[in-house]
């Protein structure tokens, strides 16, 4: 009876002292959000994933040639007016000059196509050009095509407010892609609203967690090594919680993108932007 | 269709300038210590091992390169401006492959 008393104290101690311990050595909660660098991504209570990130990450994305993410840009910027497929048409032939044509488009997507009733994102929406005006081949999603037409494309919006609509029919896309931020999944049970709503700012592991905004992509990731979508980051973010990811492109990840959007509503959207 | 180098190197330069060139390369720098994951074995090193700079087929900068380096480096360096004419550029890969770029610059 005495040595379980004894070691009920001594546990009780010992919780008392990593109790202390860990708020003495507790960071703050929020990345600095005084700094005059990081001013422009931050709106209110939002702050772009640029708030958290390196100084030196910082760098890199501010200086047009240093970030990578360009080569993918210039070469879209050659395939825009390149003919392809058999209608013998490029981007070039409707749209004319990307700058003056895709002028603040992407940031209102993703949106509801008028005449196909769904909700599609910017890659969805090269693809139905390339299909139904180029009569060519469909890009695939994580291509390096596709990935720098995307880029080439919401670059045209950049420093532009996101600004997408969630009312009409867009609505039951917005519910559900609610519904699946706060669905817990996975071994590690965790919904998307646990790190980036409750935790942001805070570490997991040795990263800080961001809001998870997605006005980046898309991104060049260090850890890619490559430009990268935002359905790709969406199908590391469920490995990481050991939940079975979806396709690129789906209508789970369509959805999502349109809650995500909807949460970073008036945050600059800073595509191409580049991340750890 | 393949990425091109980027480059950026002033048009003009005045007689006794120092100008910065920055260039980055698409590249993936394959280290040799990646797995295939199918297979099990290792994926073979290759990497862009040199890098060359000419000016007027004078050697002004060149860059021995390790795995370690990234994918798509990013390498800048000064250059004096002397005389007009040619900047070429030179990558080689471990293949034998080599990536060439030009650029011309006028010196008044």
């Amino acid at each position: 009876m005495k040595i379980y008393q004894t070691l009920v104290a001594a546990f009780s101690v010992a919780a008392v002292l990593s109790f202390a311990a860990g708020s003495a050595v507790a960071e703050p909660k929020d990345p600095d959000l005084t700094d005059p660098r990081v001013k422009r991504y931050i709106v209110g209570e939002k702050y772009s994933g640029y708030v958290v990130n390196e100084p030196e990450t910082r760098d890199i994305q501010d200086d047009d040639f240093q970030n990578p993410a360009f080569l993918w840009v210039e070469q879209a910027q050659s395939l825009w007016s390149k003919a392809d497929g058999k209608a013998g048409k490029s981007c070039e032939s409707c749209h004319g000059n990307p700058e003056v044509s895709m002028k603040g488009s992407s940031a209102s997507y993703p949106k509801i196509h008028k005449k196909k009733k769904t909700l599609l994102t910017v890659e969805h929406q090269i693809n139905i050009c390339r299909e139904e005006y180029m009569k060519t081949k469909p890009w695939k999603w994580e291509s390096d095509q596709m990935l720098g037409m995307s880029a080439l494309v919401r670059m045209q919006s950049r420093d532009m407010p996101v600004n997408v609509n969630v009312g009409g029919e867009a609505k039951p896309y917005f519910e559900k892609g609610r519904e699946f931020y706060f669905q817990r999944r996975g071994q590690l049970d965790l919904a998307c609203t646990h790190c980036h709503v409750d935790n942001h700012g805070n570490k997991v592991r040795s990263e800080k967690l961001s809001q998870g905004m997605p006005t980046g992509f898309p991104t060049y990731r260090m850890k890619w090594q490559k430009l990268g979508s935002l359905h790709r980051r969406f199908r590391g973010c469920n490995k990481n919680i050991r939940a079975q990811p979806y396709k690129q492109g789906t209508p789970e990840y369509t959805a999502l993108e349109l809650y995500l959007m909807w949460r970073a509503n008036g945050l600059p959207v800073e595509s191409p932007s580049v991340r750890k | 269709m393949a990425k091109k180098p980027r480059i950026k190197t002033p048009a003009t330069a005045k007689q006794g300038e120092v100008f910065q060139v920055k260039t980055i390369v698409s590249h993936k720098m394959e280290t040799g210590r990646r797995k295939d994951k199918k297979t099990g074995t290792n994926i073979p090193r290759n990497i862009l091992n040199r890098m060359e700079v000419t000016y007027n087929d004078r050697s002004v900068f060149a860059a021995h390169m390790e795995p370690g380096i990234s994918a798509n480096p990013y390498v800048s360096f000064y250059i004096k401006a002397t005389e007009s004419g040619e900047i070429v550029f030179k990558w080689t890969e471990d293949s034998g492959a080599v990536i060439t770029e030009t650029r011309k610059i006028t010196v008044k």
